[in-house]
Order: C-alpha cells, then sequence, then structure tokens
C-alpha cells in the first residue's frame, strides 16, 4: 500500500522535476544560427559549388583529359577537348549540369592538374531549372583556388608554344639515346 | 438598450469584448506556444514575420484558408463537415460562464460548472465524429482513443472539483470567486487542484494526453483526412479549449479575479481583469510548459493511470472535504 503511495508521489515529483529542467531552458542562449542573417562559417574543405581554375599564370589548368567526367557517377559532367595554337590543350565547352551534381567530389580527385575544384559555396538553389546548367564561363574563375603554386605546363614534359622538352622545372634535356650505347 | 451598452454582466458589449477577447486570444496562442516551445527547445521559434514574429499568425491563417479544402470521396460526408464545426462552437459557448472581473462575464448560470463540463463533453463528439467520418483506420483509432479518454477523464474531472463546490456551496462560478475572497482554495483542495490539472490537460486533448492525434502511431489520429480551414477548425477549438482551461484553473483554486495579497490596482475592475489575465496567461504558458517537457504515455498506461490513481485520489479528496465541512459546521 505505502509502496503503492511513495511511487506514485515519485512519478509526480520526476515530472515536477522535468517541467522545471525544461523551463530552466528559457534563460539558456539559443542554439540557432539565424541563417540567412548571420552566415555560417564554412570549413575550406567543403564540397560545394564546382570551380574551374587557372594556373598562376592566369591560364586555363583544365587540359580536357575527361577522367572528371569518367570519374562522376551521375555523369554530370560534360566537355569537349580542343588545342589553341601552341599546342596546349583546353576545354572547348566545360558544362556541369548542378542538378544532377551529387558533391562528391570525385572529379576533384581525379583531376590531374588540380583544375576542378568544390568551395564552401552552397547557395545554390535557382528559381529556373536550366539555371542549374553551368556552362565553363561560369565556373571558371581568375585565380588558383586551392592550389597556389601548381602549373601543369611548367611541370610537365609535354612541348607546348614557348616551352621545348627538356625545359620543364627538374626535367633534364632529352638524351639523344644513340649516343648512350657502349 | 442602455443596460445592453453598459459594462455589466450579458450586456452586449461585455459579450462582443469577450468574444473577440477570446478568439484573439486563442489564436495568438498559436504563435505563443511555438514561440514558446522553441525557447524551451533551445531554438527561436517562428520570429521573422513582424515585430517578434507576431504575425506568423497571420501567415498561418493565410495558409490555412487557401490550401485545397477535400473531402475524402470515400467519407462520410455530412458528418465529416459537421464535426470539425462542433469543437469551436461547444468551446465558445463554455467560456459564456466564466467570470472574468466584477461585472464582467456572458452569462451567471446557476449550474456554471455543470454546463462547462456538459460542453466539454460535447466537445469530444467532434474528435468522434471526425475520426469515424473520415472512414480511415487510423482516424478510426484516434476516435476510439479520443472516446476512451473522454469516459475516463470526464469522471475524476468532476468529482475533483466537488471539493471546490462543498466549499463555496455554489455550482456559479461567480460564487465560487467570491467564496475565495479569503483564501484561495488551491490550500484546501490541492488534491483536487492536481487531479484537476492532470484532467483539464487530458480535456483539452493537449499534449502529453494527446492520445487521440498520436502522430508518431497513428498519423494524426482523428484529423488526418481533414486539411484547409476544416483541420484549422480542429486546430483552433483546441487553442479555445485551452483558454477556456486556463481561465478555470483560477477561477477555482486560485482566487479568480482577487488579487493577491491585497495588491489592488485601481479600480475593482481594473484589477480584476489584471489579475485574472496575469493567472490565465500562466495557466497558458503551463500548458505550453507542460507540452515542451513531457512525454506521452502508452494508451493502456494513460487509462489505468486514470482509473487506479486519479479516480481514487480524487474519491478521498472529496471524502475528507466533505467530512471536514460537516464536522465544522457541527
Amino acid at each position: 500500500m505505502f509502496s503503492v503511495i511513495g511511487k506514485q508521489i515519485n512519478i509526480i515529483w520526476s515530472q515536477i522535476v522535468t517541467l522545471w529542467l525544461v523551463f530552466l531552458h528559457l534563460f539558456n542562449k539559443a542554439d540557432t544560427v539565424e541563417y540567412p542573417d548571420v552566415k555560417p562559417y564554412m570549413f575550406p574543405r567543403w564540397r560545394g559549388r564546382i570551380i574551374l581554375t587557372r594556373d598562376p599564370d592566369g591560364e586555363e589548368r583544365c587540359v580536357a583529359c575527361n577522367l572528371c567526367a569518367v570519374a562522376c557517377p551521375v555523369d554530370c559532367i560534360a566537355l569537349q577537348k580542343t588545342e589553341d595554337e601552341n599546342g596546349r590543350w583546353y576545354p572547348e565547352f566545360f558544362r556541369i549540369n548542378f542538378s544532377r551534381c551529387i558533391m562528391c567530389g570525385f572529379c576533384e580527385e581525379a583531376c590531374p592538374t588540380h583544375a576542378i575544384q568544390l568551395t564552401p559555396d552552397f547557395e545554390m538553389a535557382e528559381y529556373v531549372r536550366q539555371d542549374m546548367v553551368w556552362e565553363k564561363e561560369h565556373m571558371l574563375i581568375s585565380g588558383t583556388g586551392k592550389y597556389h603554386d601548381y602549373n601543369f605546363y611548367r611541370v610537365a614534359g609535354k612541348a607546348i608554344g614557348g616551352k621545348g622538352k627538356g625545359e620543364a622545372q627538374n626535367e633534364l634535356p632529352p638524351v639523344d639515346r644513340r649516343s648512350l650505347l657502349p | 438598450m442602455s443596460s445592453l451598452l453598459s459594462f455589466e454582466v450579458g450586456s452586449l458589449l461585455n459579450i462582443a469584448a469577450i468574444l473577440v477577447v477570446a478568439l484573439a486570444v486563442s489564436v495568438m496562442m498559436i504563435w505563443v506556444e511555438r514561440r514558446f516551445l522553441g525557447f524551451w527547445s533551445d531554438r527561436l521559434g517562428p520570429n521573422r514575420v513582424g515585430p517578434f514574429g507576431i504575425f506568423q499568425v497571420i501567415a498561418d491563417a493565410v495558409k490555412m484558408l487557401t490550401k485545397e479544402d477535400w473531402i475524402p470521396p470515400f467519407s462520410d460526408k455530412f458528418t465529416f463537415v459537421l464535426a470539425p464545426m462542433i469543437i469551436p462552437i461547444v468551446m465558445l459557448l463554455s467560456i459564456a460562464v466564466i467570470p472574468f472581473a466584477p461585472g464582467v462575464g456572458v452569462i451567471d448560470l446557476n449550474i456554471g460548472l455543470l454546463w462547462i463540463f456538459a460542453m466539454a463533453g460535447l466537445a469530444s463528439y467532434s474528435t468522434m465524429l471526425g475520426g469515424l467520418a473520415s472512414n480511415n483506420k487510423f482516424s478510426l483509432l484516434g476516435a476510439l482513443r479520443g472516446a476512451g479518454q473522454m469516459i475516463s477523464y470526464e469522471v475524476f474531472m468532476g468529482i475533483s472539483i466537488l471539493g471546490v463546490v462543498i466549499l463555496a456551496d455554489s455550482f456559479t462560478l461567480r460564487d465560487i470567486v467570491e467564496a475565495q475572497r479569503d483564501g484561495w482554495f488551491v490550500v484546501p483542495q490541492f488534491f483536487g487542484f492536481l487531479v484537476f490539472t492532470v484532467a483539464g490537460i487530458a480535456e483539452s486533448h493537449r499534449w502529453p494526453f494527446d492520445l487521440p492525434e498520436g502522430e508518431s502511431e497513428i498519423i494524426s489520429g482523428y484529423n488526418t483526412e481533414y486539411s484547409g480551414m476544416k483541420f484549422g477548425l480542429f486546430m483552433i477549438g483546441e487553442y479555445i479549449g485551452m483558454v477556456v482551461m486556463s481561465a478555470l484553473m483560477p477561477v477555482l483554486f486560485f482566487g479568480g479575479w482577487h488579487a493577491p495579497f491585497g495588491l489592488e490596482i485601481g479600480s475593482p475592475l481594473i484589477s480584476g481583469l489584471f489579475w485574472m489575465s496575469l493567472k490565465t496567461g500562466f495557466f497558458l504558458l503551463f500548458f505550453v510548459l507542460v507540452r515542451a517537457a513531457l512525454v506521452r504515455p502508452r494508451y493502456d498506461q494513460f487509462m489505468s493511470y486514470g482509473w487506479l490513481v486519479m479516480l481514487p485520489l480524487s474519491l478521498i479528496n472529496l471524502l475528507v472535504t466533505g467530512a471536514v465541512v460537516l464536522y465544522q459546521a457541527g
């Protein structure tokens, strides 16, 4: 009998304590970040909007190797290779359909020249669906993105106009194989 | 005509003022509740529409009114339309007998308390008919729970109040308030107050006793099939019920319009309105706090708690009160 009454008092007391503890939250500061007014801190490695970067000389980094398009699990990247008068490869067009993109970052990992990079921009809503498709001129920025010093044509052995064989960084001049004969 | 426009019980001015204020408070409770639920869970709540988000109510109303008002083809159409109308009407009717201040009130029935119980009993028809007419198994389960809840909680809600009626020797709410001039009934009737609080929450289907809705188990219970303003009527009825219960709590247990510790402000009318609205507001916020803090019990726990704990408690309370009153009478 008394244990039953004690149990009931215990139950009611527990409810009252709960009410009091929740009431005390009135004096806590809200955890809410008032987003459009207060921008949250976005981490530099956040995988958001995709950009195309330029090398330190201001040329396009993308060499249109198509590795990003191959790596893309949702096939949202389309591009076409072409070549300029110096022999540099670059994409004739480069198109990303952001309504398909899942921000997985595989394209960034696949890219051999650090051209395609993901940025902390997450505000990607559009009113018109067609506006989700971005062309190269929309994505190409004037800077180098996350990798400041890398310049593919400076370190690669490929000869282009103004830089012959053996003139890249850490590259030895070409060896005449016939002169190596014993 | 002069008596209709003067400020006394039952005058036209009085009725209009009480109707407008009661409806406005009920509607504003939507915002107050969401805001305070936010504060109590470390959020901000709606704060973007107007100052402090106060026009959120208008935004909600526009949303409700412009939504598609869909009547399911498999439902019983007449009852389906009738059900949401019942609860706001009966809840507004039960406001009629509540005395807000000296000379402020719609009518002083000599069966005031019984009138409120009758109306609260009718309100559960809204739940039952709504669930039944929807022709949906989840709605039916919700209606079933609503009916069970009404039957079990109406019983000891009535009994818990009888102690107050014995002490005041009247069913008229104005007399009950007058009887508390020298001491609030919450002291001699503390257990009655506890039981009535629980029963009042259950009666207005508020959290944590919102078992007829029980959104985690039965979608939204009796109002699953309702949309647009029909759903809005259920909501507004619930909020008016909340206002009725919050106004009834001070009237029955906390001295109504009487000021505590003789802290009268100005004329009896002003002081009465001030203290009554303060006390009512306190209990409105208490309802919200209960929603924020407590979890919903399982249905069988809920029923056994009602019959095995609350009913005996209210009966013992009634017995002791009656014995003491008889002993004092000699």
